[in-house]
């Protein structure tokens, strides 16, 4: 121990890391997903947890676009859109993801128990 | 009608503030040269003088030294009054604060490093609040929270390690006479 870092003066670092680490979690962390909402043309269609394994069907201007939730976890299951970017996608399990069908005007948003800021909407 | 002289007659204790005011902003200009990685973090050199300042001739003096540094370096780098002075000044300000109530923790437990933690936690929350209420009033720059509090924590052990081994300067003890 040097006379310069005082017993107190590690405690307080100590204290001051915990707080990086804490909000670096609180803030960075990723919380897991609750809440399932689809939207088709803009609207939401459909909201639902993930407690139970479903699949929904959501028509869009090209055709259907199955949604499917399994094991808290949501996908894209299938879609009429070209180039299928949001079922190549895959599995959405955090709050704040989301997959978007452009072709098929569905999207497909997981919220969590505190709705995060998200750069789509902003 | 003769000329009417004003005299401001300077005590010592106040020479001495502005000498050490003037180190403070000296190292304002030094730190505003270094390029940054992200804007608003900056080591915070200046603090280092208010730091020194706090363990010898207490807090009133810390305080101007540190409000005159913020408000005379504003003016040499043109930023008097912009958001970035105002930032500067809420973060002095709140960092004062906490350094009045640091100080009075027992001095053999706590010293420099401690005080420069905690003022460098108080500068950035107040910074944040700033930017949050006026600024930028989006929940994106509290994104940007754990970064600024993690520089914080790192610029407030240097710096503080910086000031305790200063104190222990033969050659800073003769400072306040000359």
């Amino acid at each position: 121990m040097n006379e310069h870092l005082k017993p107190g003066d590690w405690l307080v670092a100590l204290g001051g890391l915990t707080l990086v680490a804490g909000l670096f979690l609180m803030l960075w962390g990723h919380a897991a997903g609750t809440t399932l909402i689809i939207r088709s043309g803009g609207k939401i269609v459909a909201q639902s947890d993930l407690a139970r394994n479903r699949d929904f069907e959501i028509k869009g201007p090209l055709g259907i676009t199955v949604v499917s939730v399994v094991n808290r976890r949501v996908r894209i299951a299938r879609d009429p859109s070209p180039r299928q970017y949001c079922v190549k996608q895959g599995w959405l399990s955090h709050a704040g993801e989301a997959a978007l069908c452009l072709p098929n005007q569905v999207s497909v948003e997981l919220a969590g128990a505190i709705k995060r800021y998200d750069s789509l909407s902003y | 009608m003769t000329p009417s002289v004003i005299n401001l007659p300077a005590t010592a204790d106040d020479q001495r503030i502005a000498r050490l005011a003037a180190f403070a902003i000296g190292l304002s200009l030094v730190e505003a040269a270094l390029p940054s990685p992200l804007p608003g973090i900056k080591p915070g050199l200046a603090n280092i003088v208010t730091l020194l300042v706090l363990q010898r001739f207490g807090w009133r003096a810390a305080a101007w030294v540190s409000l005159l540094r913020v408000v005379a370096g504003s003016l040499l780098l043109g930023t008097f009054l912009t958001p970035g002075f105002v930032m500067s000044f809420s973060g002095a300000l709140l960092s004062l604060g906490v350094l009045a109530l640091a100080c009075k923790l027992p001095s053999n437990w706590f010293g420099a490093v401690s005080h420069s933690i905690l003022a460098a936690f108080a500068h950035i929350a107040a910074q944040l609040a700033v930017v949050y209420f006026w600024l930028i009033p989006h929940a994106g720059v509290l994104y940007l929270a754990p970064v600024f509090a993690a520089a914080a924590l790192v610029f407030g052990i240097v710096n503080g390690l910086v000031a305790s081994r200063l104190l222990g300067e033969a050659s800073l003890k003769t400072l306040p006479a000359a």
